[in-house]
């Protein structure tokens, strides 16, 4: 083949060419790949509330729940757990609980509740996703004297207080997760819809 | 040519480039005569490698991956399967002994300068091959399904949901689950028996080919490519096969009886190697009471709590390993070996292998006031020494010195100041405040106030 007839410039922009439409092509091609690995249709249609009865909790007890597959605790306070909240205001990161996402709104209040004897929460830390131990005793061993009871990550040392707010100078950062709830009646607790949602 | 072979031999070569490649890798590559004990280590990696992969063939012929079947399968080959628990401890002690293995040749490429010009990319090969090693590790420590395996994998995928707005997405991702669930396990055991060690390989002839096309280094960093005879071959080299071949035989010998020694009778290490929550099942809505990661990620995972921040602590603990990647872009120096180096230099080295080693203790303890000051400070340490190894580039002013030492003491205190709390006992924060502070005097000082900076003349020729 004589090489006078070769048009280089037109070969470049073939070439070129090709090669951004097979590049598209490739990169486009991975796309089912990478979305397959996301949470499947059972995944997510997995999303049933939970009725609990609450009838026979004793002060201070503590019950455990699995709700979307993960840890929910109901804690019945006791009216001294009640009261350790108000003094902890200074050492708390958002003892406000102005963090929507955490909590519904219901929750929004100095007791992270809708009654505040009883206290609903994911048992998940916000840090990065062990169940913390509920210590309820004040000046817990380990915990320190100043410590008037609430949860503890032994992870990675984040510590909440007895309505599942976070304290200051921990890893976690966000204060424990309030799972819509409502009172069915008064010993029957429905978790995953809040009162609003259910009757919608 | 004369030398042709033939036979089966040449009816090969004439189809396949067998002889050449034997020739160009073993019996004609060149190695400096002076290597010594710190070059065992890339060869007994191979061998863990070869290990790991067998082991890891038969034990995928009865393990289930399956979140119901998962643990109890474990044991099936623990208890039923003819030599099972053989197997499986070879595979679960090779895993420590890889690590073990890399830290060592790691750390000789640091004290001898197997890092810098031409061996970069032998060195980012090398880092790829432990993050695909870490990655490897990681994924195969969640399938016994035992409840350490669970949450061990829990906070480390949750990492990702500290990654500011697309965290959570990449986290569910990854789990494939808004927890960590079956559909988990299953694409570990996929990635883990299949994706990642195809990865390794790769890695691995890179890394080697990389090696082969540059030459070795040695423990005098001395270029032997530089002092050849009329034949064209390094003065100072010998052929890798038969002279460290059989060096490395002798030392695979070695390493197998103590390898053997802890397969037979120390197969958990007391809970290092195989951590004793593991031996109960996952269960999901109960964490184990002390949860630390296997012992070889530990010096990161004290990173990653110093910080009291999520996405913080993360960033941290990514940038310890990142910062590994640049390392010949931060030793400057040209003098290759730590023969020839400076005094500070060798305490500098000398520092930073304790501080790796202390991190890595706390990593498994649990966390107290004391232990995370301890954290925090050496973290500092880790950090700073790549400054000072940096700073050890060339020499420096007096005003360099006692600039950088102001700054970053100055920098180390504003932090405790401002960001640092240690909860019940603020003493705890200025009693260990001593320990970046005289680190900082140790090696930003004395430069100027001491000779302990003059380096030694560099050879031409290897030393014994």
């Amino acid at each position: 083949m004589s090489k006078d007839n070769i048009d280089l410039g037109r070969r470049k922009a073939l070439t070129g060419g090709v090669a951004v439409v097979g590049g598209i092509g490739t990169a486009v091609a991975f796309w089912p790949f990478v979305s397959s690995m996301n949470p499947s249709a059972i995944a997510l249609a997995a999303d049933s509330p939970v009725e609990v009865d609450i009838s026979k909790m004793q002060p201070g007890q503590r019950i455990q729940e699995v709700w979307r597959r993960k840890p929910v605790w109901i804690i019945r306070r006791t009216p001294e757990m009640v009261k350790t909240l108000a003094n902890l205001t200074p050492k708390l990161r958002d003892p406000d609980s102005s963090v929507e996402s955490q909590q519904p709104a219901f929750a929004q209040n100095e007791f992270r509740s809708i009654n505040e004897e009883f206290l609903v929460l994911i048992g998940i830390c916000t840090h990065l996703g062990c169940s913390p131990e509920f210590r309820p005793d004040p000046g817990a061993e380990g915990l320190g004297a100043s410590w008037q009871g609430g949860f503890y990550c032994a992870c990675h040392g984040s510590r909440f207080d007895l309505a599942g707010r976070v304290f200051k100078n921990v890893p976690a950062n966000k204060n424990l997760e309030v799972p819509p709830y409502y009172f069915l009646s008064d010993g029957r607790l429905l978790i995953g819809r809040t009162k609003e949602e259910a009757s919608a | 040519m004369s030398n042709e072979s033939q036979g089966l031999m040449g009816w090969i070569d004439a189809r396949f480039p067998l002889s050449k490649m034997i020739k160009e890798h073993l019996s004609e590559y060149y190695a400096p005569k002076n290597f010594n004990f710190w070059y065992y280590f890339g060869s007994l990696a191979l061998l863990v490698l070869v290990i790991q992969i067998l082991s890891g063939i038969f034990l995928t012929m009865h393990y289930k991956p399956d979140a119901a079947l998962a643990f109890a399968s474990v044991e099936h080959i623990m208890r039923d399967v003819n030599w099972g628990w053989l197997i499986r401890y070879m595979h679960s002690t090779g895993a420590s002994f890889f690590f073990i293995v890399v830290y060592l040749h790691m750390f000789r490429g640091l004290i001898y300068g197997s890092f810098k010009n031409p061996r970069e990319l032998i060195w980012i090969f090398g880092m790829l091959i432990y993050v695909a090693l870490m990655a490897e590790a990681f994924m195969g420590y969640l399938l016994p399904w035992g409840n350490m395996s669970y949450w061990g994998a829990q906070v480390i995928i949750n990492l990702f949901n500290t990654i500011p707005f697309v965290g959570e997405a990449i986290s569910e991702w990854i789990r494939g689950d808004f927890v960590l669930s079956d559909a988990t396990l299953n694409r570990f055991f996929a990635l883990h028996v299949i994706a990642v060690p195809l990865a390794l390989l790769g890695l691995i002839v890179g890394h080697i080919l990389a090696l082969h096309e540059v030459g070795s280094n040695n423990p005098d960093g001395v270029d032997i490519k530089k002092n050849k005879g009329a034949d064209g071959i390094p003065v100072d080299g010998i052929p890798f096969h038969p002279y460290y071949t059989v060096k490395d035989i002798f030392g695979s010998v070695v390493f197998l009886a103590i390898f053997a020694f802890v397969l037979f009778f120390l197969p958990d290490m007391n809970g290092l190697f195989l951590e004793h929550a593991n031996f109960d099942p996952a269960n999901p809505l109960n964490t184990p009471d002390l949860i630390a990661p296997i012992w070889y990620f530990t010096p990161f995972y004290t990173v990653l709590r110093a910080i009291p921040n999520p996405f913080g602590g993360f960033f941290m603990m990514g940038l310890a390993i990142v910062v590994l990647f640049i390392l010949p872009w931060i030793d400057r120096n040209p003098i290759k070996s730590i023969r020839y180096r400076s005094l500070l230099f060798k305490i500098n080295i000398l520092i930073f292998a304790a501080t790796f080693i202390i991190l890595g203790y706390l990593g498994l303890k649990p966390v107290t006031a004391f232990y995370s000051q301890l954290a925090l400070r050496f973290t500092e340490l880790y950090f700073l020494f790549f400054f000072v190894l940096w700073a050890y580039s060339k020499t420096r002013s007096k005003s360099f010195w006692i600039g950088s030492f102001i700054v970053l003491l100055g920098g180390v205190t504003f932090y405790d100041k401002f960001m640092n709390s240690s909860g019940d006992d603020p003493s705890l924060i200025w009693k260990t405040w001593f320990i970046p502070a005289v680190y900082l005097m140790v090696t930003l000082l004395l430069p100027f106030l001491t000779k302990w900076d003059s380096e030694k003349e560099v050879p031409a020729r290897v030393t014994s």
